[in-house]
């Protein structure tokens, strides 16, 4: 840790040119045992975060809750409304007509559910955030166009300056830079 | 598109993308260069400049409406619903293809949809705001309408009444143009990030900064949002189904002859994918030559749009069939008068009508030489446009002009302002659409990396 | 003299110089240059003239062209009309614009003189809570007894008065809609002369200063001109002037005159007499084209008579021995027409041979003189078939029997009418004679061509016009305009600047029936004071103010007058004058002034050789005039609500047509709208064809009252003026008939004829109900109650609003929908809305023709339902309408936003959407016309029938504050119920077995419609039942 206090630099960051370049890449760079490591890419790889130990999301059910709390609000706001708080005789009809709430109900649960879920991811990543140190990568806008980066952070315990970087150098990318704080 | 899958090998397996697109580059740049450059070709130019007319005309209309009431349309008492509620059942049937392509494709795995899905979503939000004018406009005292409809606490104790399916449109309408909004925004994200990195100017540098909410890619990232996207397509997916199905209620609850029926949900779904998918083709056919699309919206993207269209078609035609046949079999005097009525009564030519340009005419669809060509298809899109307007003509109203008592029957003449306020949506959503064409990518370019053919392996 | 000439005589002068030159610019461009007077030449023709004469004014004098030409073109700023056709939005700028100096602020105060209120009276008035005043309306000078509700002093509502015998406390359309007139922001409101305004006191003078000229003479060259006169004390008036100037002269002219009647009893009787009939005993009843039930006087106590027997027969099983059979024949449907029994659509000629068929049928049974007297004509052919059948009919009803002519038909047909009814004893059963009640029974047509024969004789140098309209009710060949051209002074009194007031040197304001004291009698004599309800709303006088100041008693208090009249005569006069007098007022009539019946002896009868000639309806066309059912002869074409309510058969609105059956229309060639032209005496009509099932061939029907020129902004130039080929009767003589292939739209509220096989109206005739009781739900099938997924709700209140109406009672008369829109404050919406079908009725009546050539026609009134499972109230988005604990169905007006499911998911049809701003809320008058227990509804709001809940929560306070409970059955009538002529409307409490409704509803011939969707209408109708002769098979 007194190191890594000790090191200015944020992390080094590798530059590869093929999204299966990076793949093999971080899978070795897990396998060396580095943990603190990122990987950057123009469109969705699969197998990526894995490859950086990164586990399966549960994102999926936080949708769930979201929709089954949707769900019941839809729901008791009807009852609520046409049986407890204001019961009027509309068309004869008693005033618990549990058909006729459905459709509100449902599109409640999807309101609920797709609403929650994108605000959990950008919670999750963290985002909007108007700055992070990667940008600073010399190169790293085509991060979001054509190159693949890899990221070994400096707070990494195995992290030194010179043997990372020749570490990552094995890996032949297309260049490997140092990342400014 | 079920219709599409089982035909797939039998077509030849054309690559999602033309011959042109080679790498990442070439597809980052070319799909860029629509939005970053400061040239303008004439013709959109063109467009914007319609649409602002429609835009113009929509202002007019809806100014009168307000200031003179609903009377100046050509409503009366066995007609209280004419072009207002026709235009918006049509409207948000057109919206239908858009989240159908991003979202029940992307279950399916189709991955030609990458192309479109952008443009189509762009569609369904632009129509969506269009269908959601009429329903607040339509009523006498819209000032009121605009917010007696939501559920707002209040110290009278006055709710809005959950039975009624205008009711049920404002939660689904409302719940529909949320999510496909947020659908959209989330796909918009990582491109937003491309712009923000290959934008020259410091300002748009900035816009795009601010849009793409400091993307940077990261692996992790791309987890979550894999997941979000598949999650919203999973929820997008019930939720167009149910959005038309609740449209349809409006006249499957109620008790009039030729509202009241069981059909109504899956034959109006299928209506607003057949419609949809006709907006969509005539939309992205000229935009496809205006920017010359032609490597992203291949023939094959054609091809399939024609087969998915094919199949509604057929849908919407058993729906036809099947208010026929139920018309005889419920031995009820009133349905088949309702139908004789359609078919033969003053207004039976519509009829006819509809039946040319929804049965008939998409027929050409079987044909391969049609689904290639962008001429023919084009030429039955158009027809499809008209049909699905007819068809809600005369459910809406010819149902109306001649119910229960016959005393009380009457015809519906339509008004200037009837028309001035559908063109004038119409106006808004070319002027809408072509602004997102100028500055949005109206491609998803993340998705369409993907499918490059050595990027796509995965 | 010079000085006394002074103000009359600067009135042309001065007004022309300073006329404002924007509102005088249209008429002052026809305007020759003024040239300078020259005075001698005046000299001389004032030295030419012997004896004291008079002139307003040097150009009169001078007979200066100036000055003919005003007395032509009259009133410079009334001289503009509106080109465009009737728009609403014009009808409320201009009733808004027309009240700027209508200054009425303080008008809405009782007048000076104590009047009394029906009820007890309350020591003052309590806010809140209307008053109740008996009194009289009057129509072509005929009485009706009404009860007038006043709200604070404001008169908003007339009924029937119980007590009276015209109406026994039901009304017709048109006494509903007379309320509208005395609001009516068109009504003409200061004194003018030649136009401009002027004051009272000015015109006395002026007429004092002729009057006195003419007193020198006798009175000779003064003449009266008014409609029918009844009103006793009017009478009166009019009498002593004539004893005083016995040269003077009185002409009467309405054009609605019951000449012919009047003949008829000269030619059968040998003296005028008025016949009155006791529908209530009769059992058999014949109308020789006598649409009895819906026009003239007696036609709402007809019609209540008539029906409250049959419908307490079918009640009562309909036993062959208590229903009544009514038979008609008629040239086009009617009311009285499409409830009788046996009806027969026949050319003016057949109904003539019809009758004297029928009379020589019956002659077996009929004094000597009268056989003789027909068979010089010999024998008539039976248009109809069922001649012996009915005779036979008649015969077995001696005495409970009644045979009635219609009064256009010709004075033989009347005279026929009274030998059958002698022949058959109804005299003194059925039929009584009684003195006319006319003051003075004159023949109208001769009456009004002596006048301007005179007046073309230059011997008429004063007219005095008293509340009639000549120049528009005239027929053509009088050419009453250009007669009055040559009379001097002329003076008119009447309520708006009509046709006349333009050709008029004086015109002054008439006072409307509730705003002036008076006298009339009612169709059998009965006489009521006419009290006022309110001050004048404008400086009108009565027409007897103004003979008060021909008599020399000007400025006489009218209240005074009339007294005068009672105090002298029997009914009042004798005992206390005073409490009688209270009395007479209280109760709204004079007891003991019935008509007493006369001993009559037939006379010899012997018809002319062209009697009774039918009509090739191959070949020939007739024309015949018919009053129109609810502007009559045109006294109420500005009446909004009568102009828009639909004509009992044709469901026309805002226009007239001519009228032809299928088969001429075939053999004219012409289709609905299609414009006609009917020339006759030099005169062409243009007007729009409209085809009517069941009317006779050959015969082309044109309703008057239309073609106003002057009415007002509602009624100018709706419709055609068929007094442009008017001339003596009501048949037009050597009319021609062509068509045109112009279209002129008509504003028709229904235009679907057949049920198409719907059970809506459903009924039979009295042999098939009696055996099959049940017929009304034999034939349609009924919603099965365990086909339902909810429980129907159960209502605890004790009070359970529910209606039942009687198809058998209900004639179309449309009373019901007036009284309404007067209850309800119901706008209007003008033909252009009428044409794209916005009218606003809560309760319209449905005309359904079972056939093309003889139909059926059924009548169905249809309010709203007020479905317990309402369809309506499930779509409503925001609860704007929902259901009350007693079962309505109410709307909340100010929760609507107006998305018109409502109206769609209404299978009635009964909504009603406010599309444009239809009430008028700017207009003065109309607002104090409103009833101040309904609100007044704005644009984008749905609307329909409450079941008159105003009414309803009135009596439950009532019965709250009397100990509680259910509301007393009878406590509630709805507005239609209690104006509805014949009672076919019952509402009450249907919790209440006991109740009259509840009972109703209890018999087998009470069904609803469209139940098979299982909504369950509180309204419920009892099935029609007719009882036509076992022996005639139509």
């Amino acid at each position: 840790m007194n190191e890594s206090h000790s090191e200015p630099a944020y992390g080094l960051m590798a530059e590869f040119e093929e999204p299966e370049d990076l793949l093999s890449a971080a899978r070795r760079t897990f396998s060396e045992g580095y943990r603190k490591i990122d990987a950057f890419s123009p469109l969705p790889i699969h197998g990526l975060a894995a490859a950086i130990g990164f586990p399966q999301t549960n994102i999926g059910v936080l949708t769930f809750i979201y929709g089954v709390i949707g769900g019941l609000t839809g729901y008791f706001l009807q009852y609520w409304v046409h049986v407890i708080d204001y019961p009027i005789n509309i068309g004869g009809r008693p005033h618990h007509t549990g058909p006729m709430f459905i459709p509100v109900t449902f599109e409640m649960t999807i309101l609920f559910a797709a609403v929650g879920t994108v605000i959990s991811l950008l919670a999750l990543n963290r985002l909007p955030q108007p700055y992070h140190p990667v940008f600073n990568a010399p190169g790293f806008e085509r991060a979001s166009q054509d190159r693949f980066f890899l990221c070994i952070e400096a707070d990494d315990p195995q992290y030194d300056a010179s043997g990372t970087r020749s570490f990552l150098q094995s890996l032949d990318p297309v260049n490997v830079a140092e990342v400014e704080p | 598109m079920s219709e599409a899958n089982k035909r797939r090998p039998y077509t030849p397996p054309t690559p999602e993308l033309g011959p042109g697109q080679t790498s990442y580059t070439t597809i980052t740049e070319k799909i860029s260069s629509v939005v970053l450059t400061p040239h303008t070709p004439w013709q959109w130019f063109l467009v914007v400049l319609i649409g602002l007319t429609g835009v113009g005309i929509l202002q007019v209309s809806i100014a009168w409406l307000v200031y003179e009431g609903v009377g100046v349309w050509g409503l009366n008492v066995p007609v209280g619903w004419g072009f207002a509620i026709i235009n918006f059942v049509w409207w948000i049937g057109i919206g239908h293809a858009g989240t159908l392509i991003s979202a029940i494709l992307l279950l399916f795995r189709q991955k030609w949809r990458t192309s479109i899905n952008r443009s189509a979503e762009a569609m369904t939000i632009f129509a969506v705001l269009c269908a959601g004018m009429f329903p607040m406009l339509h009523t006498g005292r819209p000032w009121l309408a605009i917010y007696w409809l939501f559920p707002y606490p209040n110290s009278m104790d006055i709710w809005p009444q959950f039975r009624s399916p205008l009711i049920w449109d404002v939660f689904a309408v409302g719940t529909y143009l949320t999510v496909s909004l947020v659908f959209w925004g989330l796909g918009l994200i990582p491109d937003f990030a491309t712009f923000r990195d290959r934008a020259k100017h410091r300002a748009t540098k900035v816009i795009f900064a601010m849009l793409s909410m400091g993307w940077r890619g990261s692996a992790i990232h791309w987890e979550r949002y894999e997941m979000t996207s598949l999650m919203l397509a999973g929820l997008s997916t019930p939720l167009v189904l149910s959005v038309h199905s609740v449209v349809s209620f409006d006249f499957a609850i109620s008790i009039i002859p030729g509202w009241h029926t069981t059909i109504f949900p899956p034959y109006f779904v299928a209506g607003a994918i057949y419609a949809g998918f006709a907006m969509v083709l005539t939309l992205m056919i000229p935009l496809r030559r205006l920017y010359g699309l032609q490597d992203f919206i291949t023939t094959r993207h054609l091809d399939n749009m024609g087969k998915v269209m094919l199949t509604a078609g057929l849908i919407v035609a058993y729906g036809y069939f099947m208010e026929q046949f139920m018309a005889w079999y419920s031995a009820s005097q009133y349905e088949s008068f309702m139908m004789q009525n359609r078919m033969f009564g003053p207004y039976g030519n519509y009829y006819w009508a509809l039946i040319i340009c929804n049965i008939i005419v998409p027929q050409l669809l079987w044909s391969r030489r049609v689904r290639h060509s962008t001429g023919w298809l084009f030429f039955v899109s158009m027809f499809i446009n008209v049909g699905m307007w007819l068809e809600r003509f005369i459910i809406v109203v010819v149902s109306l002009t001649r119910d229960y008592m016959p005393s009380s029957w009457d015809m519906y003449s339509p008004t200037i302002w009837d028309w001035g306020l559908y063109i004038g949506t119409i106006g808004f959503f070319l002027f809408a659409f072509f602004l997102f064409v100028r500055g949005w990518p109206l491609i998803a370019i993340h998705e369409i990396r993907s499918v490059l053919p050595r990027g796509g392996k995965h | 003299m010079t000085d006394t000439k002074l103000p009359t005589s600067q009135v042309p002068l001065v007004r022309i110089e300073n006329a404002p030159s924007e509102t005088a610019a249209p008429a002052d461009k026809s305007v020759p240059g003024r040239k300078q007077l020259d005075i001698a030449q005046l000299r001389q023709r004032l030295e030419k003239q012997d004896g004291p004469s008079y002139w307003r004014s040097l150009e009169e004098l001078s007979q200066s062209p100036e000055f003919t030409e005003l007395l032509h073109r009259e009133f410079p700023e009334n001289a503009t009309e509106w080109a465009d056709g009737f728009s609403r939005r014009n009808f409320i700028k201009l009733m808004g614009a027309s009240l700027a100096f209508g200054g009425l602020t303080a008008c809405t105060i009782q007048p000076d003189e104590k009047i009394v209120p029906w009820v007890r009276a309350p020591e003052n008035l309590i806010p809140g809570k209307p008053l109740y005043y008996a009194s009289a309306a009057s129509f072509g000078g005929i009485g009706t007894g009404i009860l007038v509700e006043s709200h604070m002093g404001r008169p908003t509502k007339v009924e029937g008065n119980p007590d009276h015998p015209s109406n026994l406390g039901s009304s017709d359309a048109v006494l509903q809609a007379s309320i509208l007139d005395l609001y009516d922001p068109d009504r003409a409101q200061a004194v003018t002369n030649a136009g401009h305004i002027s004051t009272w006191g000015r015109f006395v003078q002026a007429l004092s200063q002729h009057v006195e000229i003419l007193r020198l003479k006798h009175g000779e060259g003064l003449r009266i001109l008014t409609g029918a006169v009844t009103s006793p004390t009017l009478g009166r008036q009019l009498q002593t002037l004539l004893k005083a100037l016995p040269k003077a002269g009185w002409h009467q002219y309405d054009p609605a005159h019951n000449d012919n009647a009047i003949a008829g009893s000269q030619l059968a009787f040998g003296r005028a007499l008025d016949t009155v009939h006791d529908l209530a005993r009769a059992k058999i009843v014949v109308s020789l084209d006598a649409d009895f039930m819906q026009m003239g006087p007696a036609a709402v106590r007809h019609a209540r008579d008539f029906m409250q027997r049959r419908s307490s027969a079918v009640k009562s099983g309909a036993d062959a021995k208590s229903l009544n059979r009514l038979y008609t024949v008629e040239v086009t449907p009617s009311a009285t027409g499409s409830v009788s029994d046996h009806r027969a659509a026949l050319d003016s000629g057949r109904i003539e041979a019809f009758a004297a068929g029928l009379a020589q049928a019956l002659g077996a049974s009929m004094p000597a003189l009268i056989r003789r007297s027909i068979s010089e004509t010999g024998n008539f052919e039976d248009p109809t078939g069922w001649i012996p059948a009915l005779a036979e009919d008649l015969r077995a009803n001696r005495g409970a029997s009644v045979v009635m002519a219609g009064a256009q038909q010709s004075a033989e047909v009347h005279a026929l009418a009274h030998v059958i009814n002698n022949a058959l004893g109804n005299v003194g059963s059925t039929v009584h004679y009684i003195d006319p009640i006319e003051v003075e029974p004159t023949d109208h047509d001769a009456s009004l061509r002596r006048l301007v024969d005179d007046m073309n004789a230059g011997e008429v140098e004063a007219l005095v016009i008293l509340g009639v309209n000549p120049v528009y009710e005239a027929p053509s060949d009088v050419n009453f305009a250009s007669a009055l051209d040559k009379v001097d002074f002329r003076v008119q009194l009447s309520s708006h600047q009509d046709e006349t007031s333009k050709l008029s040197h004086w015109h002054v304001p008439e006072s409307h029936y509730l705003e002036g004291w008076s006298d009339v009698r009612s169709f059998d004599g009965t006489a009521t004071i006419v009290q006022p309800l309110i001050q004048p709303l404008y400086n009108s006088r009565s027409a007897h103010d103004l003979l008060a100041v021909l008599g020399g008693q000007g400025g006489k208090p009218v209240l005074d007058i009339v007294k005068e009249t009672w105090s002298n005569n029997g009914a009042l006069g004798s005992g206390d004058f005073d409490r009688n007098w209270q009395i007479a007022l209280h109760n709204g009539l004079v007891d003991g002034t019935r008509g007493e019946a006369q001993r009559v002896s037939l006379q010899s009868l012997s018809l002319p050789s062209e009697f009774g000639q039918p009509l090739d309806a191959e070949e020939a066309t007739e024309v015949l005039l018919r009053p129109d059912a609810y502007l009559g002869t045109g006294r109420n074409a500005n009446n909004g609500w009568l102009q828009e309510t639909p004509r009992p058969i044709t469901k026309l609105t805002w226009d007239n047509a001519a009228l032809v059956s299928p088969i001429t229309a075939q053999r004219l060639g012409v289709s609905n709208q299609q414009v006609l032209t009917i020339t006759a005496a030099g005169n062409t009509l243009a007007i729009p064809a409209w085809i009517v099932p069941g009317q006779a061939d050959g015969v082309v029907v044109v309703h008057l009252g239309y073609g106003r020129e002057a009415a007002g902004h509602v009624g100018n130039g709706v419709g055609a003026n068929a007094n442009r080929i008017r001339s003596t009767g009501w048949k037009v003589a050597g009319a021609t008939v062509a068509k045109t292939f112009d279209k002129h739209p008509l504003a028709c509220t229904q235009d679907h004829y057949s049920m198409e096989g719907r059970h809506l109206v459903r009924h039979a005739d009295a042999a098939h109900y009696r055996a099959h009781p049940n017929f009304a739900h034999e034939e349609a099938h009924e919603f099965p109650a365990e086909l339902t997924l909810y429980d129907s709700y159960d209502y605890q209140a004790p009070n359970q609003g529910g209606m039942t109406i009687d198809l058998s009672a209900c004639i179309g008369c449309n009373a019901c929908s007036v009284a309404c829109q007067s209850e309800n404050n119901i706008p209007i919406v003008g033909k252009d809305e009428v044409l794209n079908a916005r009218e606003m009725s809560w309760i319209r009546i449905d005309r359904y023709y079972t056939d093309v050539d003889d139909p059926e026609i059924l009548h169905q009134p249809i309010p709203c339902q007020q479905c317990e499972n309402a369809p309506c109230e499930l779509v409503c988005p925001v609860t704007a309408t929902s259901h009350s604990e007693e079962g309505l169905n109410d709307m909340v007006y100010n929760r609507c936003v107006g998305t018109r499911y409502c109206s769609n998911n209404c299978v009635y049809k009964v909504r009603r959407f406010n599309f444009l701003q239809y009430s008028d809320r700017e207009t003065e008058s109309l607002k104090l016309q409103r009833n101040p227990d309904v609100t007044v509804r704005s644009r984008g709001v749905m609307e329909k029938c409450t079941y008159c809940v105003q009414r309803i929560n009135a009596a439950r306070i009532d019965t709250k504050k009397s100990g509680g409970g259910a509301i007393p059955d009878g406590a509630v009538q709805t507005a239609c119920q209690q104006a509805c002529p014949t009672q076919a409307i019952a509402f009450g409490n249907v919790a209440d077995p006991e109740s009259q409704v509840s009972q109703l509803k209890a018999t087998k011939r009470n069904y609803g419609i469209l139940t098979e969707l299982n909504t369950k209408p509180r309204t419920t109708y009892l099935a029609r039942v007719n009882n036509p002769n076992p022996d005639i098979r139509s």
